[in-house]
């Protein structure tokens, strides 16, 4: 697993222009000219955007007649709070384990 | 006894760095030492399935660390790095580098900071500063992975998902 050839949410959420588009449709789905209206870079680059939102599965695209809409699927966002809050529960094991020590160690120095 | 001190990690979304914070109910000197001293170290770091090795460990500006953690199949992850520098009873700035990795060269700079507070109580603040976003993410989750595969089935079960996709 190469860090440089990841196709996750972390890698999607690590640009700032995709994060505002994603804050720009998560409540409101937009096709590709209404989303690059709102930028300055040019259309093509927020096209790739949208191809890596989409194929992180942060985005979804849907045809309406003519018009195809990017929507938000914001369910794997969880992911992310989740892999921190996973790795916090990791130090906080640690970090109890270090309280019992500290208290081992505060024992001892009161008996000197 | 473990206190009720909460973890608190912070790592914003498209940050190069994450905090972890914490406090202790116990002076700063001793909570610096359990940082430094490798009889106290070897007690507290790591995951609590693992055992914990110390290769070596030099405690000074300068100085060489290695330390390797063992999982109960006997899988070995190893990490090491540099000390920077060694401001007791208040500072610890370290470089980082996990062994596990597809390739050397992500390394991680450390700082640990010790504060005073009253009551004899001391609050640690860890900044990790990664070489990019894609490192801060991936050595999250690749430390995840090793760390609490165990106790965590959802994190395998999400990354298949993620090769899926």
């Amino acid at each position: 697993m190469a860090l440089q050839s990841r196709r996750d949410v972390f890698q999607a959420i690590a640009d700032p222009t995709r994060r505002e588009i994603i804050n720009l449709i998560a409540f409101n789905p937009l096709n590709l000219n209404s989303i690059a209206e709102n930028f300055d870079v040019s259309r093509p680059a927020i096209s790739q955007h949208i191809k890596i939102l989409t194929e992180c599965g942060l985005i979804v695209i849907k045809k309406q007649g003519r018009e195809r809409y990017c929507e938000a699927s914001l369910q794997q966002l969880g992911e992310v709070s989740n892999w921190i809050e996973q790795y916090r529960k990791l130090w906080q094991t640690q970090f109890n384990a270090l309280d019992d020590l500290l208290e081992e160690y505060k024992a001892k120095e009161k008996k000197k | 006894m473990a206190s009720n001190n909460q973890t608190e990690i912070v790592a914003e979304p498209g940050k190069q760095e994450l905090f972890i914070k914490r406090e202790f109910e116990a002076p700063r000197e001793l909570v610096f030492r359990a940082f430094t001293d490798a009889d106290m170290l070897v007690k507290w770091l790591g995951p609590c399935n693992m055992k914990m090795r110390i290769d070596k460990h030099e405690a000074r500006a300068g100085g060489y660390y290695r330390y390797v953690h063992i999982d109960p199949q006997g899988n070995e992850y190893g990490f090491h790095g540099v000390s920077h520098e060694m401001l007791v009873p208040e500072r610890l700035i370290r470089t980082f580098e996990f062994e596990g990795l597809p390739e050397t060269g992500h390394v991680v700079l450390e700082t640990a900071r010790f504060e005073s507070l009253p009551n004899d109580r001391t609050r640690v603040t860890i900044q990790s500063v990664f070489q990019s976003v894609a490192d801060r993410d991936g050595m999250v989750q690749s430390g995840m992975e090793y760390g609490v595969k165990e106790s965590h089935q959802m994190l395998d079960d999400f990354l298949a998902q993620q090769l899926v996709n």
